[in-house]
């Protein structure tokens, strides 16, 4: 079974006119998808959608940090909350600021990726358990004083957080609010959805050409031997700096979309298990495997959505009640499948394929 | 009253309780060189099985004797602990032994998370109030105020840390819990079961947590299903600031970091100028953790490198 | 001319006097060999020249400038390039991308050229896997190309050292008992292998415990023993050295 499907994939990629009918598919599928969704199970899985998409980026991104360089990161979260803070402070009434989103935008990602290098360069003699740990620690420093930098002097508003944050907007256009297009109605669920998607395609591409690229070897071959690495003259400190910095930056812009889409953040949504969870989102799918960690990130989003509104009503059917809370129960399952994975799949549920032609046919006829 | 007294103090009794923790993350270091992340909620399931049995046996034996009940509650909680270590080294880190490093760090956040949550499910999100046995009492002592339950702590953990440190160096145990830190291999040529040690080290470290967990629910009088999470963290801090890997170490890296957070808290005000707070005192554990394994990742007493990976 | 001077090289480990006052000079386009009994100091020393370790005192002058202090990657690329005693490939990168790492050094696509995918950058990439398949080639492994390191057997895997180290277009090449764990016939081709190279204008530093290969194939041997250097000369005349055969008690030289 499992080989017939291989067979039936390696035919379907190798047959140039199957896979352009096969994007063609894909586009129309994602780009009808919100309305489909919207149509049956209702808005609120459109707004899911949304917040899978930017868990989607954020993945992405540590998946450069922990998956490429094999730098395990586990306060990774930090830069998200840069990125989600950037965009609070300079575009909500807290300081009065109201900057446009192509001018935060750069600024977050910026910013986060400083953070990403101050954070990353002590740590760089670190390896394995002991850079986790320390990570965790900068997360959770960050975290602090997010929570308490509401005095002397109110920076973060403290543990009540930011409220009120501008939204995208476009030539004026408010993107959360519904717009009429050619005769056809988009929620602002349904607009951050195409802009999400747009940069989410974005962010594929720049991983995939990173992996591929000069400096995607070099992180691999840090992950895979750092002191071989250093003997093919690459300078593992610069390397695993640019790594912190580029994952940092897609932390950061998927922060300050979270901040605009959502319109409010406090320091709860960067908590320790906020780390975890992205982590979750890379080793599920399959470490240092973008498609996989795609796949990862939203089955982890959307599956405990699934599970938070069918747990009550199956339990209240099959025991007249509801024993365990939903919100726990989905939290049980995760550190169960954390578990699981390692024990049953360590190279998670779709792992990076060996990279098979990395020669082009067309040079070795040379 | 004198201020910086009373921060040593309860420094002390803080760090006693690091210390106790740190004990188990330093003995599975040593000897398996594991983060065992889940470490904290050991402590915590060891806070709540012995309030529930001391709940139960408060209102089904009013009359008992507080020191039986005590000790009731503690033996039990003491043997759940010890249960729960070795299922969790059997089921999900021996299988794992010979795995790369970073998936046992994985499944030891798993069971973390694991725990935390059968924990909320069983005894709710909400704070408990751990029920008054003795009648506290308060001392005076060079100027600062101790309670009878600190007294108890302090005791508690002096007798425990040295009743470890005597079994590792002069039993027959010990010298084989000793001689698989060095190296499994030789010391499975040398006729010892080094799976059996390491279950007695991961259940020994249980042993102490739930003696920990119950120390810390006295003190505090209230537990929660997430106390140990950040616990564990500053034990870990502890052991790492002695020198993983070093008995002595972890206790005196305990009693540091309890004193370094204690007087800390009290002092940051006047140092930064009123700018930070006491809301600032989990930083110290963070920013003691990093700059030691940053700059001396040996810890004070460590012989071990950190460069382990 | 010398390639690579090493004048009064020490070095400590808590006590033990690992090198003692170590001085040798490596020329340009020879075959060196570096032999002695087991824990005289022969991977100390290429750590010392690789810049793994820093040497406590003493010099290290290649071509015209000084290494000393320089770290491994900065040696690798002012043109010193090694292989491990215990081979350390990237195991989970195929053979190609192994030996397309080691041209890291030779070549600059940043992230911005890899991100906007540019046209130097595509240009660079098709050098790099033409250079590569040609070094593949010339250490004979170009059929295993795609695949994953860690399935080579393990000449091949030494042979895939070989050419990483190669790809970073060394003037010295450090190979660290490259025969170790082959056949007769196995090191019979190595040592063709290491005399092409040598032919192409790559001197060549060997350590090794064969020492029939070290005798066939070196220009000059030196040999270390208790991390002092006691002989250094053209093979023939460390066979017969007194004190290189007391150094090898009970087991005489061939």
């Amino acid at each position: 079974m499992k080989h017939f499907v291989q067979d039936l994939w390696r035919k379907f990629t190798g047959n140039k006119r199957a896979l352009f009918f096969g994007y063609i598919f894909l586009f129309v599928a994602l780009a009808v998808l919100p309305f489909l969704l919207s149509n049956t199970v209702g808005l609120t899985w459109v707004r899911i959608l949304d917040f899978a998409l930017i868990y989607a980026m954020l993945a992405l991104g540590l998946n450069i940090v922990v998956g490429f360089a094999g730098l395990l990161d586990l306060g990774y979260i930090a830069f998200y909350a840069v990125g989600a803070y950037t965009w609070a402070l300079l575009a909500s009434p807290q300081f009065d600021l109201h900057l446009p989103f192509w001018a935060i935008l750069p600024i977050g990602a910026g910013m986060a990726a400083l953070f990403g290098v101050l954070l990353g360069a002590p740590t760089l003699r670190l390896r394995g358990d002991y850079l986790a740990i320390v990570t965790l620690g900068f997360g959770e420093i960050i975290r602090i004083f997010l929570n308490n930098l509401d005095h002397p002097i109110n920076v973060t508003n403290g543990p009540i957080g930011i409220n009120k944050i501008d939204p995208i907007s476009i030539g004026g256009a408010d993107l959360t609010r519904t717009h009429e297009l050619l005769g056809v109605s988009f929620s602002g669920a349904h607009t951050y959805y195409y802009v999400l998607l747009t940069l989410l395609f974005m962010t594929v591409v720049i991983c995939v050409r990173l992996e591929k690229s000069r400096i995607g070897r070099a992180w691999l071959a840090i992950r895979e031997d750092e002191l071989a690495a250093q003997a093919m003259g690459i300078n593992t400190r610069n390397v695993k700096l640019l790594a912190f910095a580029l994952g940092a930056m897609f932390g950061g812009i998927a922060g300050g979309l979270f901040a605009s889409l959502q319109g409010f953040v406090s320091p709860e949504s960067f908590g320790l298990l906020e780390s975890i969870m992205v982590l979750c989102m890379v080793v599920l799918g399959g470490m240092g495997h973008v498609y996989g960690v795609l796949l990862g990130a939203i089955l982890l989003t959307v599956l405990p959505e699934i599970l938070r509104s069918t747990a009550s009503p199956i339990q209240s059917t099959l025991f007249g009640d509801v024993y365990i809370d939903p919100e726990a129960l989905r939290m049980l399952l995760f550190g169960l499948a954390l578990i699981l994975v390692m024990l049953i799949r360590p190279t998670g549920l779709w792992p990076s394929p060996k990279r098979r032609t990395s020669v082009d046919p067309d040079i070795a006829k040379d | 009253m004198d201020i910086f007294a009373q921060q040593i103090l309860n420094g002390l009794v803080l760090g006693s309780v690091y210390a106790l923790v740190a004990l188990g993350y330093t003995m599975v270091y040593g000897i398996l060189g594991l983060i065992n992340f889940a470490h904290g909620e050991v402590v915590m399931i060891g806070a709540m099985i012995a309030l529930a049995v001391v709940s139960i046996l408060l209102s089904a034996f009013p009359e008992m004797h507080p020191l039986l009940t005590i000790l009731l509650a503690g033996v039990s909680a003491i043997l759940v602990c010890m249960a729960l270590a070795f299922l969790i080294e059997r089921l999900a880190y021996r299988p794992l032994r010979n795995a790369p490093r970073l998936a046992p760090l994985i499944t030891a956040i798993g069971i973390s998370i694991l725990l935390q949550n059968i924990a909320m499910i069983i005894w709710g999100r909400k704070y408990k109030t751990v029920p008054q046995i003795f009648p506290t009492e308060t001392f005076e002592l060079f100027g600062a105020s101790i309670t009878s339950v600190q007294i108890f702590i302090i005791t508690i953990s002096a007798v425990l840390m040295t009743g470890l440190l005597v079994i590792v160096h002069f039993t027959k145990l010990g010298r084989a819990m000793r001689a698989t830190s060095e190296s499994q291999r030789v010391a499975g040529l040398m006729g010892i079961n080094v799976n059996k040690i390491i279950s007695v080290t991961f259940m020994m470290g249980a042993g102490l947590a739930a003696v920990a967990g119950i120390l810390i629910a006295g003190n505090y009088s209230v537990v929660h299903y997430s106390m140990g999470f950040m616990l564990g963290l500053k034990a870990f801090t502890a052991a790492v600031l002695g020198g993983i890997g070093n008995l002595g170490g972890a206790v005196l890296g305990g009693l540091l970091l309890g004193l370094i957070e204690s007087i800390g808290a009290g002092y940051i005000g006047d140092l930064t100028g009123g700018f930070l707070g006491s809301h600032y005192q989990d930083v110290f554990a963070f920013v003691v953790l990093i700059v030691v394994l940053v700059f001396r990742p040996t810890g004070i007493m460590g012989e071990r490198v950190s460069e382990r990976a | 001319m010398p390639l690579l001077e090493l004048t009064g090289i020490n070095k400590n480990f808590g006590g033990i006097q690992a090198l003692n006052d170590v001085s040798l000079t490596i020329n340009k386009g020879e075959i060196y060999g570096l032999i002695g009994p087991n824990g005289a100091g022969k991977t100390t020393l290429f750590n010392v020249i690789t810049g793994v370790y820093l040497p406590d005192n003493g010099g290290i002058k290649f071509g015209t400038r000084s290494i000393v202090g320089r770290k491994p990657h900065q040696v690798a690329t002012a043109g010193i390039a090694r292989t491990f005693q215990n081979i350390r490939l990237f195991q989970n990168m195929t053979v190609m991308e192994n030996v397309m790492v080691g041209m890291h050094a030779k070549t600059s696509t940043g992230s911005f050229g890899a991100i906007f995918n540019t046209k130097s950058a595509r240009l660079e990439e098709k050098m790099i896997q033409i250079q590569s398949m040609k070094w593949l080639d010339y250490v004979g492994i170009l059929k295993e190309a795609d695949n994953l390191a860690c399935n080579l057997s393990y000449g091949d895997q030494r042979r895939l050292e070989i050419a990483r180290a190669l790809a970073t277009r060394p003037k010295l090449l450090a190979l660290d008992e490259p025969a170790a764990g082959m056949n007769a016939t196995e090191t019979g081709e190595l040592k063709a292998l290491i005399q092409t190279i040598r032919t192409d204008g790559v001197s060549v530093l060997l350590i090794e415990h064969d020492v029939k290969l070290i005798m066939n194939l070196c220009d000059r041997v030196a040999v270390l023993d208790y991390g002092q250097k006691i002989a250094e000369d053209v093979p023939k005349l460390v066979q017969t050295d007194p004190k290189v055969i007391q150094a090898y008690i009970g087991g005489e030289l061939p």
